[in-house]
């Protein structure tokens, strides 16, 4: 049992903080406020490999494995939310099951461009009727001569307006429920293939969220990723790796909101002393550190089992579940810490308790979690 | 990085978890009731090697690492909670101090002794009016010719009437504070020495809580343990080892209220189907389970910090603040699950409430370690603190008002 980090996952930890420190930081405030879209310092970030962090470097990918890349997203989420998801959806959701279960073909031709940072993926399974119900798909697919047609509407589809490729579950036939489904490659640009419109959230502002439609979207065979009826198996063991990335998000998003607490503290003055001389803050700040910790591990056992090849399901769960609600605490806490400057949209107290709100709902809300850990424990 | 156990690790659990599965658990409950010492299980664990494990081989211990000791720790209290707190308290804080402070004639001539179980060890630090607030201990020492003579009153000292070699602190000059505590070995046949109170517990009922009363109690120069005025530091020290047998405890009574409230929520059927099929209590089950992973997660990277010999008390407060808090959740849960048959002592789990409930006192109370955590949050540079994870780490202020930290510095320390 050893919990040092090796040479290599020090090296990306210590290359995302600089980078998020120097470069994501300082811009995370406008990215909020504007709801911009940040994409130089996402092309830098797939400069640095952080884009494909856990992809073979024969794929385009930085070649590392997943306790890289929960440290590295947890670094760059500390510095801003909205950047953590891009780079996670773009890791976890899109890289990921292409690795797994793409072809030589696929990975070259769908895989390359993405993990390299020069594309962006997304993953298209939500839809205004299937939220946490996720098998009732009502996109379909249609099988004519060698392209699949596609139509149906898909629902807050984070880099949905940006990504270059993305990753659509439809159903072949709807009667065989979950195993109907497939999972499809979907390049920008092909016809019938819309973004309909724009999200307006609460937090993670700088990420785009988008519905996206199909009308009549002849996608090529080719593009089918493994077999008809496969793309079920495929989107819950994406979402297997997909929580260790919102896992890690989350405990980036609880340190933010610590660190900030802390250095408020310390300042601020009242009672004739720093108000981090009271013991109710000091619980406080002692409990978001305590949980922090306990979430970081949750999320790092997960990827030690992912990167083992061992089943990680109840662990992914358990790391997104716990980590998910101690940011939403810690963004709770923060925002009490910073008194009435914490309502204010000067200090960034407010922006982490939006952006933690999320982490509780995507990629499987917390009664989702709870859910699939209790199915472990009673199966 | 690695979560894997050893096979060194795995061996030392899967034989501690046979022993406890087949021998201990069945006993639990009677022990429990009869409020009785469990004097063969104790022997089983040092034929099995399990008594003083951390200790090295030449002093009859079994050179086994910190993680292996929490391992134990959390198989037995699975089992056994008095058993669990009995071992840790010999284990983590008897053995460890001997070993880590005494002298080479203190090592040899009690550590293997209480590695074989012939005695038992106890560790006793608080009295009557010096809880938490540990270095305001009153009990006095007052050197003469080739022996100190010690005056006062311990309480709550686990093993206490059990003990042939106890840990006791007494102060060797008061006006001197904290600085003033000196650390001492008595052994129960020193002349002044005597077993008051035996406490009656809610929980822990097979485990042995006294007082013990020193009255011009007799201890040889050669039982000091360190120098005059370094007791408070020995205390200090050992603590974070305590605290993650505490912590271990802690994870192996809530892993006992997980296993016994999915077994139970399986066959209990009302509304003609198995409970475990509402959400609400697959809620509760998913909640213990969660918390149970990372109560043993935050214990093992404590002990696995200390065996580096790295710095950990920051780690070892928060394992314990953790994992006792959550078991006492997943007690009220488990307790919960069952029902009506919950609260009726035919079923374990209303030991298991009960066992639990102390976990967040002693030890240090949660509020003691809240404080610990937050103070080496707010302590001046270098940041001892999750932040700096992947960081050399400096260690933190132990005890004692910090630099930059005024007044609301605490005092470490309440044990049981």
């Amino acid at each position: 049992m050893d919990f040092e980090l090796t040479e290599e996952q020090r090296m990306f930890q210590e290359t995302a903080r600089q980078f998020a420190g120097k470069e994501i930081a300082p811009i995370a405030e406008k990215v909020d406020e504007l709801a911009e879209f940040p994409r130089e310092t996402i092309r830098k970030l797939g400069e640095l490999g952080f884009m494909g962090v856990a992809v073979p470097q024969d794929y385009g990918g930085a070649g590392a494995d997943s306790v890289c890349y929960a440290l590295a997203l947890e670094e760059v989420s500390r510095a801003c939310a909205s950047h953590g998801v891009i780079m996670s959806v773009n890791n976890s959701l899109y890289c990921d099951p292409l690795v797994k279960f793409g072809t030589q073909e696929q990975k070259r031709r769908l895989l390359v461009p993405v993990a390299s940072g020069k594309h962006m993926g997304c993953f298209c399974l939500s839809e205004p009727n299937a939220g946490s119900d996720a098998a009732n798909q009502e996109t379909t697919a249609r099988r004519e001569e060698d392209c699949y047609v596609l139509n149906g509407s898909k629902n807050f589809i984070t880099n949905g307006s940006e990504a270059d490729y993305a990753i659509v579950f439809a159903t072949v036939n709807k009667d065989l429920k979950h195993r109907g489904i497939c999972a499809f490659v979907v390049e920008r640009g092909t016809p019938g293939f819309a973004v309909a419109h724009l999200e307006k959230k609460l937090g993670i502002r700088g990420s785009s969220c988008a519905q996206l439609t199909f009308e009549n979207c002849r996608v090529p065979a080719e593009n089918l990723l493994a077999k008809e009826g496969e793309g079920f198996r495929i989107a819950l063991a994406t979402l297997d790796g997909g929580r260790i990335g919102i896992a890690a998000q989350a405990v980036g998003i609880a340190r933010a909101a610590l660190e900030a607490s802390l250095d408020y503290a310390k300042q601020r003055v009242q009672f004739g002393k720093p108000i981090a001389a009271n013991q109710a803050i000091q619980f406080m700040l002692a409990d978001m550190a305590m949980e922090i910790d306990a979430a970081r591990l949750l999320t790092l056992n997960a990827a030690l089992l992912k990167d083992r090849g061992l089943r990680h399901t109840k662990e992914s769960s358990m790391a997104k579940l716990y980590a998910s609600e101690v940011a939403m605490r810690a963004g709770i806490k923060g925002v009490q810490i910073f008194g009435g400057y914490g309502y204010m949209m000067d200090y960034p107290a407010q922006r982490f308790m939006r952006d933690a709100k999320i982490t509780e709902i995507y990629e499987g809300t917390s009664e989702v979690q709870r859910m699939v850990i209790a199915n472990a424990l009673l199966s | 990085m690695d979560f894997e156990l050893t096979d060194a690790q795995r061996l030392i659990r899967d034989t501690v978890r046979e022993f406890a599965d087949k021998e201990l658990a069945p006993l639990a409950a009677e022990l429990d009731r009869l409020k009785r010492y469990p004097e063969k299980p104790l022997q089983r664990l040092a034929e099995l090697g399990v008594l003083g494990m951390t200790m090295p081989p030449e002093y009859g211990g079994a050179g086994a690492d910190t993680v292996s000791s929490c391992l134990a720790l959390m198989e037995i209290s699975r089992a056994c909670a008095s058993t669990g707190v009995t071992v840790s308290l010999h284990n983590t804080l008897t053995c460890e101090i001997i070993y880590r402070h005494g002298t080479e004639g203190q090592r040899r001539r009690y550590l293997p002794a209480l590695c074989r179980g012939q005695i038992l060890g106890a560790f006793s630090l608080t009295e009557p009016t010096s809880g938490s607030d540990a270095a305001s201990l009153r009990t006095t020492a007052i050197r003469r010719g080739e022996h100190y003579f010690l005056n006062g009153t311990k309480l709550f000292v686990t093993n206490g009437s059990r003990a042939g070699a106890i840990i006791l602190f007494a102060s060797t000059d008061l006006s001197r504070g904290d600085k003033g505590i000196t650390a001492f070995l008595v052994e129960p046949s020193f002349s002044g020495f005597r077993v008051g109170k035996r406490e009656e517990k809610m929980g822990l009922r097979a485990s042995d809580t006294a007082e013990l009363v020193l009255e011009n109690c007799q201890v040889p120069v050669e039982n000091r343990i360190g120098e005059e005025g370094e007791g408070f530091k020995v205390a200090l020290s050992s603590l974070v080892t305590g605290r993650a047998g505490i912590a271990a405890q802690a994870v192996g009574i809530a892993q006992a209220c997980l296993v016994a409230s999915v077994r139970y929520a399986k066959e209990r059927r009302q509304f003609g189907q198995p409970i475990a099929e509402f959400q609400a209590i697959q809620w509760k089950l998913a909640n213990m389970a969660t918390e149970i992973e990372a109560a043993r997660l935050l214990t093992l990277r404590a002990a696995a910090q200390k065996d580096r010999g790295l710095p950990c008390t920051m780690e070892a407060s928060m394992a314990k603040l953790f994992a006792s808090e959550a078991a006492n959740r997943a007690a009220a849960d488990a307790v919960q699950i069952h029902g009506g048959y919950g609260y009726i002592q035919d079923f374990p789990v209303e030991r298991y409430m009960r066992d639990a409930r102390v976990l967040t006192i002693y030890e240090g109370t949660s509020e003691i370690h809240r404080l610990i955590v937050a103070r080496q949050l707010l302590s001046p540079s270098p940041l001892p603190s999750p932040h700096s994870w992947g960081e050399g780490k400096g260690e933190g202020p132990q005890g004692g008002p910090e630099e930059g930290m005024g007044a609301w510095c605490v005092r470490d320390g309440g044990d049981l």
